[in-house]
């Protein structure tokens, strides 16, 4: 007998239990988006973490943890237990192999918002994701002592245009607790294009503003009694006396262990510097039990998809029973009966995969500005990761192993059975 | 000696796990062409017997010949394809795959065994026309034909499966009781088109039923509890 001819006995078959079927199938492509899903978001995750930083071979703060180095200047979370004093900011740029530095001042905000302060070598300079260079959505670099460029989710979130005047607050708390820098309000010359990295998060002033707005301040609170307005502040000496931190960039790579060794031995005060990527693959050991659970999760979805796989196909053969005792009995071969089972387990789950690969598809595009806005995670949508081709290997052997199972019993049953079903 | 179309010697079969035989038979022959009415009380083993002569079930001792093979001597693809070359098969109800057209269900033999699509095609020039034919003898109009089995009411569809037991002329045509779900009139018209037709396919007929007010019908009759040994050893074992 022909495959043709079993091929459509099957579809026949199929669509003769179509609802029940139907449902199979839902689950199927439940498990399949469940499953991709986890593993698109854990993928990308981590590589919208490691784009937050790129292009910046050395980062240089005050000894600590690389880790913390990492965690404040790049992602502007927690603060530095140090600053590193100007003249080694000046020093580091006269090291041999250096082509720029980019001085970072932290420790203010903007209701939640972290305040970093620089020069305009970090527009130059630093770069995200793929070595991408940092580009104004709208308005202009900060030219003005007290002008502010804003990223743009700062900007999206608090309804910010250019030309608004915020005022900023000291340290990094959403509330302010009257600790504030109103007197010396900024106004906003420009807004950063997305980048989902934490510069979306941040608002930039320059090094001098940052200065001038703590000029009348010691030890984190304003001197009583002696405040100096912000005309007058622009006239002070406002080199500042210390940064928090600093990205340095080589002109030649390979320069970077001998660099890094003169940063760590630098003589005048205690620095130190670490590798971006280093601290990266280091601060994602510590977050890693996420990913890890993240990965328990799928393989929890998984067992528990094929279980409910098999079991919608067990409970179908008693249905089926007695039509497969017909195809006995009209000469059809045990290995025919677990063919045409097989068939239909392996047609059912790739069906099943294919809708929720488009499904998930579908709910990538939907959702992303909306994880975009509110995580900072864009969801890849085209390039399949080697884990997410294991996977679907995996889902489609285990549906088709499914449906083996009560193909062995079916063929187990029609030996029992003798050509009559006892049921 | 020419060989008769269903030998059976000496036959003991028990069910896996049971101690004692459900059947013991010394001797049994069906011929070629025959009418044989089987009878007996509800789980006497009649079903068993019939799984026994198609083949499907083989004896712990003894020897089931059909056609003059042995079914011990053949391997499981080898019986399967010797049970659809030789046997048509009618159960008691539910024969029909529901799915598919009362045609297509006839046809069903013929996809599975080249011999009996030969023989349609000898017998009726396609297999087409072979089932049409034996629908029409079966006294179903071409207006259901094409109807899916199971729009078709229980006459009908045994009728069909008569009609797909006889397609292609087999040796042996089987029916576990195929009339228990008809009434009395309906039961006796089944009974006249299918002896017709096995008359004219030229098939021996192996009828099981526990109603014996057919049996005259039938050119034999047996009562199995008669000579099965195990029965009369063993009591009411069955």
């Amino acid at each position: 007998m022909s495959r043709a001819f079993l091929l459509g006995l099957a579809w026949r078959s199929a669509w003769n239990r179509r609802f029940t079927l139907a449902l199979t199938v839902l689950s199927i492509a439940l498990s399949t988006f469940m499953l991709l899903g986890v593993e698109r978001v854990r993928t990308d995750l981590r590589s919208s973490f490691g784009a937050a930083v790129s292009g910046t071979d050395l980062i240089v703060g005050a000894r600590t943890g690389s880790v913390q180095l990492l965690l404040y200047s790049v992602f502007h979370v927690g603060a530095a237990t140090n600053n590193i004093r100007w003249s080694s900011v000046e020093a580091l740029e006269k090291l041999r192999g250096v082509a720029w530095v980019v001085p970072l001042s932290l420790g203010d905000s903007h209701r939640g918002f972290p305040v970093l302060g620089t020069t305009a070598a970090y527009f130059e300079h630093f770069r995200y994701g793929e070595r991408q260079p940092l580009a104004l959505r709208e308005g202009q670099r900060f030219r003005d002592l007290y002008e502010v460029v804003i990223g743009a989710e700062l900007a999206d979130r608090l309804g910010y245009q250019v030309g608004q005047r915020i005022a900023l607050s000291h340290g990094m708390s959403e509330v302010s607790l009257g600790a504030s820098h109103a007197d010396k309000p900024f106004t906003i010359s420009g807004i950063l294009a997305r980048t989902g990295t934490p510069v979306d998060r941040t608002a930039h002033i320059s090094l001098e503003a940052m200065e001038a707005i703590h000029v009348d301040w010691i030890a984190g609170a304003p001197l009583p009694g002696r405040s100096i307005d912000a005309e007058a502040a622009r006239a002070l000496q406002l080199q500042p006396r210390s940064v928090t931190a600093a990205l340095v960039g080589l002109h030649n790579r390979a320069a970077v262990f001998s660099v890094q060794r003169q940063v760590n031995g630098f003589g005048a005060e205690p620095l130190m510097s670490v590798l971006p990527g280093v601290a990266l693959d280091e601060l994602w050991d510590v977050v890693g039990a996420g990913e890890q659970a993240l990965l328990l999760m799928s393989a929890l979805v998984a067992l528990v998809s094929m279980a409910g796989l098999m079991s919608v196909i067990l409970a179908g053969l008693n249905e089926r029973r007695r039509e497969l005792a017909v195809l006995r009995a009209v000469g059809a071969g045990p290995w025919q009966v677990l063919a045409l089972l097989a068939l239909e387990g392996m047609l059912l789950t790739l069906a099943g995969m294919a809708l929720g690969i488009v499904a998930l598809a579908g709910a990538v595009l939907a959702f992303n500005p909306w994880l975009q806005a509110h995580f900072g995670l864009t969801l890849q949508l085209g390039q399949i990761t080697s884990m997410q081709g294991l996977l679907l290997g995996g889902l489609l052997l285990a549906g088709w192993l499914a449906s083996l199972l009560p193909g062995w019993r079916a063929y187990r049953l029609s030996l029992v059975d003798g050509l009559s079903p006892r049921i | 000696m020419a060989h008769s179309l269903l030998e059976l010697e000496d036959l003991r079969f028990a069910w896996p796990g049971c101690a004692q035989d459900c059947l013991h038979i010394d001797m049994l022959r069906v011929e070629a062409g025959e009418t044989v009415f089987l009878h007996g009380p509800s789980g006497c083993g009649k079903s068993t017997l019939l799984s026994l002569l198609a083949g499907v079930l083989l004896p712990q001792s003894g020897r089931v010949a059909l056609g003059g093979v042995h079914w011990g001597d053949l391997r499981a693809g080898a019986r399967d394809r010797h049970r659809v070359d030789q046997v048509g098969y009618i159960f008691q109800q539910f024969n029909l795959l529901p799915y598919l057209s009362a045609l297509d269900n006839v046809l069903l033999p013929c996809r599975f065994s080249t011999r009996r699509r030969e023989a349609a095609a000898r017998a009726a020039g396609s297999p087409q026309a072979a089932a049409q034919r034996w629908l029409a003898g079966m006294g179903l109009d071409a207006a259901v034909w094409r109807r899916p089995a199971h729009t078709l009411s229980v006459g009908q569809q045994q009728r069909v499966a008569a009609a797909r037991a006889l397609i292609g002329q087999p040796g042996l045509v089987i029916a576990d009781e195929p009339t228990s779900a008809l009434d009395e009139d309906r039961r006796d018209v089944f009974l006249d088109l299918l002896l017709a037709a096995c008359a004219e396919a030229g098939s021996a007929l192996v009828f099981v039923s526990h109603d014996r007010r057919s049996a005259p019908r039938f050119a034999r009759q047996i009562a199995l509890p008669a000579i099965n040994r195990a029965a009369q050893g063993a009591g009411e074992h069955a």
